[in-house]
């Protein structure tokens, strides 16, 4: 039952919007830019509404199902986190606001900035990059000014694990760096023999993420932090995965230099379309200087009747602003929230229920699905959507046919080291009745491979549309349902 | 899996065609397999480019992952084809036909004895 575009419910001379009298002077548009090629939609409020509304149900989130999403932390959001980032005192402000004005905003900022100092064993953070891969660049960035401010200029040269992160290359490629891929081992860890041989004086760095996009533990996390420094180079921490060990190991403590945080995967705010991320860099404090700010910080700690003063600054040598203003500071808001409601010991049982339902998870599944690096897991695992008896039906068929039950599919075909990957991350908000329905589908599932090998190879058949054509969507790039017409000139 | 036996292989299943000092290059049909539908093929070179071993010279996409094409053996870029990006379904139906992607001149003959024959490739030891 498609919907319509809010465009095909358009009819002439229906109108939803109005507009208030102005309060200024009027001023004429000039003739040469008016046009009246535009052909927004015209349709009544109520349509408009009803038509919204149709299309967000007909859409799948973390509130209306179980979305176990791999490498994407699709925890509940608790609603908490709204109403705090709603007070006017936070909403209701301006960045250009003398800073006086402002304390309460500023003061979240410093303490959020300090409570991942702690999560993390850093000693500086900034708050400014948008989301995760923005914070990467950034952390690259860092690392290169580093490198650059001593001098030493031929580390071009950033080793990349084949079980990282895929936005990992992308960021040191976007900063003029050398990408040299080194492998996994056969327990899924980093080869150390293919790293050795890589750590030489042209090495940047390396970018790693820990727990791996196996979800798995690096067993030798610290002995390659190690060869790293050893070389000159840096180690680049990708926080992806902190969901797994918050409270339990901390990455500056195991030899990590620069790290960037996902506040919307694991303090809770709202992400995959759902509200724009934040990806703060924390650093070792040789490369503070070098965070982009401003950064809060306390300008005077105050007495035993008078608050601090909280304040705005730049680090010394900054690689400069990477974001307008401060940042996303209504998502910090609700990461501060999430982190005020659970407190430490809070935190800390937030990542061992997040391995604990994973490893529940990978126990049920073990002996209906393959995993090809089986071993205790952290958040999240990654098993293979095929069968040798079956070679017609893959990871995709069984991702679709879970559609039909209510469940998101976990992430397809990544990472590229397993075959038809199934990368399946529960979190620990979800109770064990919804990880039993899940693993009793995926059983279902794989029996249906064998007895109606149809049935999913034309799955979903339960949602508003069925089975997508991705080959067309990808080969036939529409993005516009009108075209302008052209400028005559 | 299709590996024809007058073709030379790389393990990263690349294929190039050998006609006296010139070489016709593309990827293999297991990698079109592996990857599925192909969805776009783009070029990283030109004619007259030179390029050597193992250098990326295209990049291919499809609904499952992007991959890098890289050079089987060093060389000059003689023809290019441009046919191909309008219609990256090629790879999938015909990879060792219509799909070809590149020719050059071969700039050292005997790179040529590092690569793998059809036997080699059908034999090597894959992770999946």
């Amino acid at each position: 039952m498609p919907e319509p575009t809010i465009f095909e419910l358009s009819s002439p001379g229906r109108q939803g919007a109005y507009f208030p009298e102005p309060d200024v002077p009027r001023t004429e548009i000039p003739e040469e830019i008016l046009r009246d090629n535009l052909p927004l939609p015209e349709i009544a409020e109520v349509d408009v509404v009803r038509h919204f509304t149709r299309l967000s149900q007909l859409n799948h989130g973390v509130d209306t199902g179980f979305y176990p999403l791999g490498s994407c932390t699709m925890k509940y959001n608790p609603k908490v986190n709204e109403q705090t980032a709603r007070l006017g005192g936070f909403a209701k402000i301006h960045p250009l606001q003398p800073v006086e004005t402002v304390q309460g905003a500023v003061g979240l900022m410093y303490e959020l900035q300090e409570w991942l100092k702690e999560i993390s064993g850093f000693s500086g953070v900034s708050l400014q990059p948008a989301a995760g891969a923005h914070g990467e660049l950034t952390g690259v960035l860092i690392m290169r000014a580093y490198h650059k401010s001593r001098g030493d200029h031929k580390r071009i040269k950033m080793l990349i694990p084949d079980s990282a992160h895929g936005t990992n290359p992308a960021s040191s490629a976007m900063s003029g760096l050398k990408i040299v891929e080194i492998p996994s081992d056969a327990r899924g860890n980093i080869d150390m023999d293919a790293l050795c041989a890589e750590c030489d004086d042209t090495l940047a760095g390396i970018m790693i993420t820990n727990p791996n996009t196996l979800g798995l533990f690096e067993e030798k996390f610290m002995e390659v932090c190690d060869c790293v420094h050893e070389a000159g180079g840096l180690v680049y921490g990708d926080g992806a995965n902190l969901n797994a060990i918050m409270g339990i190991s901390r990455p500056a403590d195991c030899g990590v230099d620069v790290l960037h945080f996902n506040l919307h995967k694991t303090f809770s705010t709202p992400h995959g379309g759902g509200g724009p991320g934040s990806g703060p860099v924390g650093v070792t404090a040789e490369l503070a200087p070098f965070l982009p700010g401003p950064i809060a910080t306390v300008i005077d700690e105050g007495g035993e009747e008078e608050p601090p003063l909280y304040g705005l600054v730049n680090p010394e040598n900054s690689i400069g602003r990477v974001k307008a203003f401060h940042g996303h500071f209504s998502i910090m808001v609700r990461a501060f929230t999430y982190m005020m409601m659970l407190g430490g010991e809070g935190l800390k049982a937030v990542s061992e229920h997040a391995v604990l339902n994973a490893n529940y998870l990978q126990a049920r599944l073990r002996d209906t699905y393959k995993i090809p690096h089986d071993r205790i897991c952290m958040h999240e695992f990654v098993a293979e959507g095929h069968w040798e008896d079956v070679p017609d039906v893959h990871a995709l068929d069984i991702s679709k046919r879970l559609m039909d039950f209510g469940f998101h599919p976990p992430t397809n075909y990544f990472p590229l080291i397993v075959p038809e990957a199934l990368m399946i991350e529960p979190t620990e908000t979800e109770s064990k009745e919804t990880l039993d329905a899940f693993a009793d589908t995926l059983i279902q599932i794989a029996e249906e491979a064998r007895t109606n090998p149809e049935m999913l190879q034309t799955a979903p058949h339960n949602t508003p549309f069925g089975r997508l054509d991705e080959v067309k969507a990808a080969r036939e790039l529409v993005l516009c349902c009108w075209f302008p017409e052209e400028e005559e000139d | 899996m299709n590996f024809p036996k007058e073709l030379k292989y790389t393990k990263n299943d690349e294929w190039i065609r050998i006609a006296g000092d010139e070489g016709t290059i593309g990827i293999t049909d297991y990698a079109q397999d592996q990857l599925s539908d192909i969805v776009f093929v783009e070029y990283l070179v030109d004619i007259g480019d030179s390029v050597d071993k193992d250098d990326t010279f295209a990049t291919v996409e499809s609904v499952k992952a992007a991959a890098d094409v890289y050079m089987p053996v060093a060389g000059e870029i003689v023809a290019v084809n441009e046919d191909l990006p309008d219609a990256p379904e090629q790879v999938n139906s015909d990879p060792y036909g219509e799909a070809w992607m590149i020719k050059i001149k071969v700039s050292d003959s005997s790179q040529l004895d590092d690569l793998l024959d059809a036997g080699g490739i059908e034999n090597l030891e894959r992770d999946h």
